[in-house]
């Protein structure tokens, strides 16, 4: 009565890989969004927020991006070994990109 | 510091670093690379993005523009931070073909062509000479600022001067470790170390800077972060337009850029090492972006007003009396521009071998006779020449602009010139319709609206382009002048020139690319290149062999020099199985050629080199036809699915036939001991029935007697044999066997199987084909093993083959190291059903006992093969029964140690 | 007259001890290695007993023993059964099936004599 177990992991396995190739894709993209905020922040109108505050927010922005990448790479560490290949069964989707 | 005493310094840090490249060479040399080729160092090494404009303009950027500088490094980070989505596809390619620049990605992604190796590699040189101007220019311009002494050199203020020896230097160091040998992966271990320790220099010596300002000229974070409110400037406002597009911008460059191609690209070993650097990377110029707004600030109010803060980072550290870091920091920038010259120019050198000189010598050479020379030497001299020329043309750049201030703005510059290889690299990626024609007319319309709207111009008025043309357009015409295009006027002119080259270079790519046809060649390797990911083999590519091997090797050896070159050879003729330095010119291997030939000289010239020996129609017309039609994409992909749903039903098939077969071994386990019981009864029962016939004595004529007496005999001895192959299979299956290894000829081991199997069936005369030339092997293994096994299949054959004129073929071929026997007659053959059972104990094809055997033989057969380093297998649809045995023409000692046990599960293939 | 026995025995030399023992006795007896071909005469002219090797070429005893036990004329045939095997179930089938008798090989020619002898005589 027990469901397949072994075959379930399997299949969750390489589908959070998939999902964590995708969060790898939408990153830069995030990245550049979240780096354009500045631009909205001020107006021609108002002032101009202080420069020393801006440079924290860009700082921030960009050691967020860098640890959410560092993390993706140790993930997605797996992805690369040439033995074991998800990208293989991924690809249909990825082609478009 | 004394003039001299600097140029001791640089004297020995270049020596240091000379010290470091030439370990690190002698270490790869000695296969001992592996920490050399860690992501460490690959990180490092792109840090040749960070050149001494970054070193020194960073903090000047800053002081005149705020924060905008950080857009040079949010780009990359961007790029790095998303490597999943190009880079790791771009390195990819370039690893598996051996690419050696960008210029060779391109040609060789749009059919191997040349014409677009040399536009490309025009484009960097016009857009990289300036860029290395520039670094000459920062060292000149550091050396000046450092010496405290003017007057003890007439070399002191002479900048011209300075630069010229700089570049010199430069260009020794770039020739001794860029062109030491034609490395089959355009690989310099060397260089790449180097590159890393100067990475880790410059960092330092920023940081060092930065902390001394931030801690100890300023009280701490917070004390900057009011400071630099109180400087801020209102041109430092963030202007939307130019953050934008210079984040796109050097996004865009990071990729282009011929050295960062070439460090990150070219030089990569593993995909690993990227998935390193895309953290590590951003890392880097995160931290040398950390204190370039600090440094700027605090440089503003302290240094004396008119001060350049171009070389706040030096003089800063000298003003408040630090020479040791005043030291630290010149050596910092000395790093970056060092590394960034060294790589530049090492990457435009083998643009210009590979994609110009070489292939003009070709021609020239073919035109007049086509065998003289040592091509390697010639690959090599074209490459330091190239080098010493781009080094020079750099310099001469420097001279003829005097160092003027338009040179801050070059980097930007070349951003923008470089960044017209971005849709013929993308579409290289992921269009496989991007076609030769779009890429080239892209480039070219691109590179000349860049030329004529921000390089030409960036000389200022009068220089290349008149005030007057500058001013109203050509001939007058408004909307044609190169900062205001079409009456474009609210960009800033980079950005002006960024966005019209590169919507006329991607109109023209995709417009080109649509509406030409491509050739086959360049559809070959679009598949190859966009497919990277989901293909199962290169493409083929050179189908019609027309060379011989002997016409290659000389002209290999011309590359590689005759020693690889030969090495190749050999290994490749061993990988066909043949001996010697002559393999046969199969597809495969003039692939593996021309790969190893673009690793030293590009693909176009590789491609033109092989065309040139092998024959001009090196396309096949099947290629043509298959790549050509317009269906060939679906067709392919539709194969690719039928392919994969018939590998699907091919492991479905081979898992039921494992668990039929599982499920028979386990009834035949079952049966095993009723089988044995069997065997022993059956004669048993004739011996105790003839014997007690003979107890009673009665009624028995003499002859009787005898003929009971000989039955009794015969059944022991069926007895005694059924006892002795049961032990022997016992032996044989648990490794315990002894072997005694001897050389002897194979075609005496058939002569003895042959005789001894005759007597089975005597009667029968089977007609045997042999050949006696294949025969004529000398195979060292257990040869009374060996013949035992063949006995075996002979007797089988004898017994069972049911063809009314029974004939045996004997057929040997050697396949590499093993040797391979077949054994094919003419009967029925093996049911297919039963074929799989067949080395199984017992396991006869009939439950008769006709034959006489105990249904062991095979099963014996199969764990001698496995002891002998070998197998035996049934060959299904020869047209009888097929058996063949294998083992290999030298059995080693550890071979038969290394097959203990047999594996009863195991399939005969 | 003679009682006629057929033997169907694969194993040459089993069925010339049987031969032996049985004419020595007073049988006439009839060998066939082949059992699919002795099926055929076996119903057209009934012996007065049948001794059945279990293990034997294409049909084995059991189909034997099934078709003789499926025709008017055999119903009642007397059948010995030998086999090698000596598996308790192979002497269930056997029974299942109707046989007379079931004899383990090797056997002593003595108990054959008197089984064989038992058999017909009940």
């Amino acid at each position: 009565m027990k469901p397949p177990k072994p075959t379930q992991f399997l299949g969750r396995e390489s589908y959070r890989l998939r999902r964590l190739m995708d969060a790898a894709r939408l990153l830069p993209v995030i990245g550049f969004v979240l780096l354009l905020l500045p631009l909205m922040r001020h107006s021609p109108e108002m002032e101009a927020p202080p420069t020393a505050g801006e440079s924290v927010y860009l700082f921030a922005v960009w050691a967020v991006l860098i640890l959410l990448s560092l993390l993706l790479s140790i993930w997605l560490r797996r992805a690369l070994e040439p033995h074991d290949e998800p990208t293989r069964s991924d690809r249909p989707s990825e082609s478009g990109d | 510091m004394s003039f001299n005493l600097l140029v001791l310094t640089c004297l020995g840090y270049v020596v240091l670093l000379f010290a470091v490249a030439s370990a690190a060479e002698r270490a790869a040399v000695a296969g001992r690379a592996g920490w050399l080729r860690s992501s460490l160092v690959y990180t490092l090494s792109l840090s040749v993005y960070c050149t001494a404009w970054t070193f020194y303009g960073a903090v000047g950027y800053a002081a005149r523009s705020g924060l905008e500088f950080m857009t040079i490094y949010l780009g990359p980070t961007l790029v790095f931070v998303g490597w999943w989505l190009l880079l790791r596809k771009l390195v990819r390619i370039g690893r598996e073909n051996r690419v050696t620049s960008i210029a060779d990605m391109i040609s060789a992604r749009y059919g191997k062509s040349n014409v677009l190796g040399v536009i490309v590699t025009l484009l960097c040189i016009t857009a990289g000479a300036p860029y290395i101007a520039l670094q000459l220019q920062s060292i000149a311009q550091s050396f000046t600022v450092f010496v405290s002494d003017p007057e003890s050199s007439p070399l002191a203020t002479d900048t011209i001067l300075i630069a010229f020896w700089v570049a010199a230097g430069l260009a020794f160091f770039a020739i001794v470790f860029g062109t030491r040998s034609l490395d089959a992966n355009e690989q310099h271990p060397g260089i790449v170390t180097a590159i890393a320790v100067e990475a880790v220099v410059k960092l330092l010596a920023l940081l060092a800077v930065g902390v001394f300002v931030v801690w100890f000229v300023a009280t701490g974070p917070g004390d900057i972060l009011s400071r630099i409110d109180t400087q801020a400037l209102p041109e430092w406002e963030i202007q939307p337009g130019r953050w934008t597009g210079l984040i796109l911008l050097s996004a865009i460059a990071i990729i282009c850029l011929p050295r960062m191609f070439q460090v990150t690209v070219v030089e990569n070993t593993e995909d690993r090492h990227l998935a390193t650097a895309s953290w590590a990377f951003p890392l880097y110029l995160f931290l040398i972006s950390l204190f370039v707004l600090p440094i700027a600030v605090v440089g503003m109010e302290l240094m004396p007003a008119g001060s350049n803060p171009d070389m706040f980072v030096l003089t800063l550290p000298l003003h408040l009396g630090q020479d040791g870091l005043a030291l630290l920091s010149f050596l910092g920038g000395f790093s970056a521009a060092t590394s960034m010259v060294i790589v530049a120019s090492l990457a435009l050198a083998t643009m210009v071998s590979n994609h110009i000189v070489v292939p003009l010598w070709l021609r020239a050479r073919s035109a007049r006779q086509r065998d003289t020379g040592d091509m390697r030497l010639l690959v090599l001299s074209v490459r330091r020449l190239s080098i010493c020329f781009i080094l020079g043309l750099g310099y001469l750049y420097y001279v003829i602009t005097g160092g003027s201030a338009a040179l801050a703005a070059i980097g930007l510059i070349a951003f923008v010139g470089v960044a017209q290889c971005l849709p013929a690299l993308i579409g290289a990626l992921y269009w496989r319709g991007a076609s030769r024609n779009g890429a080239a007319l892209g480039l070219v319309a691109g590179m000349a609206i860049w030329l004529y709207t921000l390089f030409l111009p960036s000389f200022g008025p009068d220089v290349f382009l008149s005030a007057r043309v500058m001013e109203s357009g050509p001939f007058d015409i408004a909307w044609l002048r190169p900062y205001n295009m079409f009456g474009l006027t609210t960009l800033d002119p980079l950005l002006h020139s960024l966005f019209w080259s590169l919507m006329a270079n991607v109109i023209a790519f995709c417009v080109g690319s649509i509406l030409s046809f491509p050739s086959a060649i360049e559809r070959v390797q679009g598949a190859l290149f966009v497919d990277i990911f989901n293909r199962p083999g290169t493409a083929r590519s050179w189908t019609r062999p027309m060379a011989e091997a002997e016409d290659l090797l000389p002209m290999a050896q011309r590359i590689f020099g005759a020693t690889e070159a030969q090495a190749f050879f050999r290994a490749q003729a061993e990988l066909q199985g043949k001996q010697g330095f002559l393999p046969d010119i199969t597809p495969e291997f003039l692939e593996a050629l021309e790969l190893k030939l673009a690793g030293s000289v590009g693909s176009a010239t590789a491609y033109a080199m092989l065309a040139q020996t092998v024959g001009t129609s090196v396309v096949s017309v099947d290629d043509l036809m298959a790549v050509a039609s317009e269906t060939a994409q679906i067709m392919e992909y539709s194969a690719k699915l039928e392919a994969k749903s018939e590998e699907l039903s091919l492991t479905a098939r081979k898992l039921r036939e494992a668990n039929e077969k599982l499920q028979t071994l386990s009834v035949q386990k079952d049966a095993f001991l009723s089988q044995i019981s069997h065997e022993l009864r059956t004669p048993m029962t004739s011996i105790r029935a003839f014997s007690e016939i003979l107890m009673d004595a009665e009624g028995i004529s003499n002859e009787e007697r005898t003929h009971f007496a000989q039955i009794i005999h015969d059944e022991s001895i069926r007895l005694t044999r059924l006892l002795d192959d049961l032990l022997d299979l016992s032996v044989l299956e648990h490794g315990q066997v002894q072997l005694n290894i001897a050389s002897a000829n194979l075609h005496d081991l058939i002569d003895k199987a042959i005789t001894a199997s005759k007597s089975v069936q005597a009667e029968r005369q089977f007609v045997l084909h042999r050949n006696r030339d294949s025969e004529d092997v000398q195979i060292v293994t257990d040869t009374g093993r060996l013949t035992q096994v063949f006995i075996n299949v002979l007797s089988n054959s004898r017994k069972y083959c049911d063809a009314a004129e029974p004939q045996m073929r004997i057929k040997v071929r050697r396949r590499g190291e093993m040797v391979e026997v077949d054994f094919i007659d003419n009967g029925s053959g093996i049911p297919r059903e039963q074929d799989a059972l067949i080395f199984e104990k017992f396991s006869r094809l009939t439950d008769s006992m006709q034959a006489g055997g105990a249904g062991l033989g095979l099963a014996i057969c199969r764990e001698i093969m496995h002891n002998l380093g070998g197998e035996i297998t049934y060959v299904p649809g020869q047209g009888g029964a097929a058996f063949r045995v294998v083992c290999p023409l030298k059995l080693r000692a550890r071979d038969n140690a290394a097959q203990p046990a047999s594996d009863s599960t195991e399939a005969p293939e | 007259m003679q009682k006629r026995v057929l033997v169907i025995e694969d194993e040459p030399n089993i069925s010339e001890a049987l031969r032996f023992i049985l004419s020595r006795n007073g049988w006439r007896v009839e060998v066939s290695a082949d059992g699919k071909a002795a099926l055929g005469s076996l119903s057209a002219d009934p012996p007065d007993l049948l001794i059945l090797d279990l293990m034997l070429p294409g049909v084995n005893g059991f189909d034997i023993l099934r078709q003789v036990r499926a025709y008017d004329d055999t119903r009642t045939l007397p059948v010995l059964m030998l086999t090698a095997r000596g598996q308790a179930a192979d002497r269930i089938e056997a029974e299942r099936l109707g046989v007379t008798r079931f004899m383990t090989k090797p056997f002593a020619n003595a108990d054959v004599l008197a089984t064989v002898h038992e058999m017909v005589q009940t």
